[in-house]
């Protein structure tokens, strides 16, 4: 079945935003203000690359490099050149869209587990430069002081109003990632998913949709990366390294690659523990790693992936098949 | 005196590309065998120079057995790992062999950074052999003849075994085609075993070598792990002959490059020919499959 954008699956997404909005009235606690919009920074991040492993089956290893383009792009434009945020931030979004279009031309021609692999290796070249292009991106020492931006008489820097900028950036990234999974484009990545031979006799061109998901997904890194650097105010390089594309990616397999809740499910639970686990630092993984392999190889559907589950369970107690296209 | 230079630089690329080449044919024999590209294996060669550094400081074990104790107990605990973690998902979506393999790095790393453990901090490996060998002014440590000719010589031993031996022939049959290695009876559980531990041993025995011409930290593994899955795709992802010739081809663009644009970019260089390379060589310089 394809998920389709209609009132009824679109319900309980708007009482979610709703009731998201009505957060700050309610505390002023500044606290777990930062951790939601956190939250939905790395959600944001986690559409990202939930696009292209969760819907075409393409593992790219090279998603935080985007993510600390858009941000940086967004901290040497206003901090540097004086740039507003509201032109830096689509810039850095078009940047990463073409440096992943760039990416694509030459890491899809690899075949299979070559492109995952050579994305990692752009990663690490990614975190590379931006650690030693020292009168760029102030090298080690990172770029201190960006500015929160301004509309208007509405300063983002203070109050609740970056939650609000935040929240309504996800709306959007939510709305527009539905808009794509239910599309005849959405379809065709599915369908490369499952197998590209297929699609290719199909009449996919296989080569060109690859492309276009990796611009799609890249450019949702820098949107987020964007975001982040306002809200932090400081960039380093350790952000855009491979260990932090494996924590997003742990947030998509908690949550359940592939689905439109998994991201927003997986990444709020997995930052909340995260937060937790804070005390011990470095040792994060300690947990972490043992948990990216029980999940693929117990609950390779996610928690998102577990509901859909019990739902066809309920309606069809003889069917116990696991329904492979897990959607909306 | 640009000679010296060249004969000089071309003996630390020997050097380096000895321990590249046990690391990368351990992860290109698993490919072979299991197509899956086993991100772990960084893990096990930093976890390999802990060992021997255990061994050697705490044991107080004498070099070379600290390095036959190492390659064992990663042998071993390759083969576990193969059996815990890989062999459940081998009927599993690629991706997720992947994934897994990158959860078993991650804990390596983060059990080797506990303080009671080793800790973040960088270690020093004793070398066995102090001492310069120098002759017609090119220099060369006995560490990297060591290395060098340790390399060569399990480089050696590892193509008979494959070549000569009924059990290496089982490896380069699976390789092949693994359903067609299952119909003539191999047991290709246990064959997958055996490549794990096969594995597991070269990246300890690699790491072993190489330590104490470099420091030991918990990080030492990712940076393996990078460039040696670019030497895979360089010569040919489950290609036992392309393994090698990436190695080396990887040593020298590193060295001389480093010699070129300067040592703080040398890491950068190894990804950039890889880049070219793929651009222009898509399936890398090797086909396929021993």
């Amino acid at each position: 079945m394809t998920p389709q954008i209609n009132f009824r699956t679109a319900l309980p997404w708007l009482a979610v935003f709703v009731l998201a909005a009505l957060v700050p009235l309610f505390t002023h606690n500044r606290y777990f203000l930062d951790v939601a919009v956190n939250i939905m920074i790395w959600t944001i991040t986690a559409y990202g690359l939930n696009v292209m492993l969760g819907y075409a089956g393409i593992l790219q290893l090279a998603h935080a490099g985007f993510f600390g383009i858009g941000a940086y792009t967004v901290g040497i434009l206003t901090l540097k050149l004086g740039w507003s945020f509201w032109l830096a931030w689509p810039l850095g979004v078009a940047l990463c869209a073409v440096l992943g279009l760039l990416l694509g031309l030459v890491a899809f021609r690899t075949r299979g587990d070559s492109f995952a692999i050579f994305t990692l290796g752009v990663g690490v070249i990614i975190t590379q430069i931006i650690n030693k292009w020292n009168s760029l991106t102030g090298g080690n020492d990172g770029l201190n002081g960006i500015q929160a931006p301004k509309l208007g008489s509405i300063d983002f820097g203070r109050g609740s109003a970056f939650f609000y900028l935040a929240l309504i950036t996800l709306g959007v990234v939510v709305f527009l990632v539905a808009r794509v999974r239910s599309s005849m484009f959405g379809r065709s990545l599915i369908a490369l998913q499952g197998s590209e031979d297929l699609a290719r006799t199909l009449g996919i061109n296989v080569y060109t949709h690859k492309l276009r998901v990796m611009m799609l997904s890249t450019a949702l890194a820098g949107l987020a990366g964007g975001l982040y650097a306002v809200y932090i105010g400081f960039m380093g390089a350790a952000i855009t390294g491979p260990a932090q594309t494996f924590t997003v990616l742990l947030y998509l397999l908690v949550g359940g690659v592939g689905t439109l809740s998994g991201p927003l499910i997986g990444t709020a639970l997995m930052f909340f523990l995260g937060e937790q686990l804070k005390n011990v630092g470095d040792y994060q993984f300690i947990v972490f790693g043992p948990l990216l392999i029980l999940m693929v190889m117990f609950a390779p559907g996610g928690i998102a992936g577990l509901w859909q589950r019990r739902m066809f369970a309920r309606r069809s107690p003889a069917t116990t098949q696991e329904v492979p296209d897990a959607g909306i | 005196m640009t000679a010296t230079l060249f004969f000089q630089q071309l003996l630390n690329a020997l050097a380096l590309g000895g321990v590249y080449s046990l690391v990368a044919l351990g992860l290109t024999l698993v490919y072979g065998v299991m197509r899956i590209p086993n991100f772990a294996h960084g893990g096990l060669y930093m976890l390999g120079a802990y060992v021997s550094y255990a061994a050697l400081t705490r044991l107080g074990l004498p070099y070379v057995l600290a390095l036959g104790l190492s390659g064992v107990a990663l042998a071993l605990l390759a083969a576990v790992l193969e059996r815990v973690v890989f062999h459940p998902l081998r009927n599993a979506p690629h991706v997720h062999s992947m994934i897994a393999a990158i959860g078993v790095l991650f804990f390596i790393e983060a059990v080797i950074r506990l303080p009671f453990v080793f800790g973040s901090d960088f270690l020093q490996l004793p070398s066995p052999l102090a001492g310069v060998l120098s002759f017609g002014g090119i220099t060369i440590t006995s560490q990297r003849l060591l290395i060098i000719v340790t390399s060569l010589a399990i480089m050696g031993a590892l193509y008979f075994f494959l070549k000569r031996t009924l059990t290496g022939t089982t490896i380069e049959a699976m390789a092949q085609n693994r359903e067609g290695a299952r119909l003539m009876g191999i047991n290709v559980s246990r064959v997958a075993m055996l490549t794990f531990g096969i594995s597991g041993a070269l990246a300890a025995i690699a790491s072993t070598l190489y330590a104490p011409t470099a420091l030991i930290s918990p990080s030492m593994g990712e940076v393996m792990n990078l460039k040696v899955f670019a030497i895979i795709i360089l010569g040919g992802m489950g290609s036992v002959p392309g393994a090698v010739v990436g190695a080396f081809l990887l040593a020298l663009a590193e060295v001389f490059g480093g010699v070129i644009v300067g040592a703080d970019f040398a890491d950068v260089v190894g990804f950039a020919a890889l880049v070219l390379v793929l651009a222009i060589r898509p399936q890398g310089l090797f086909r396929s499959g021993a």
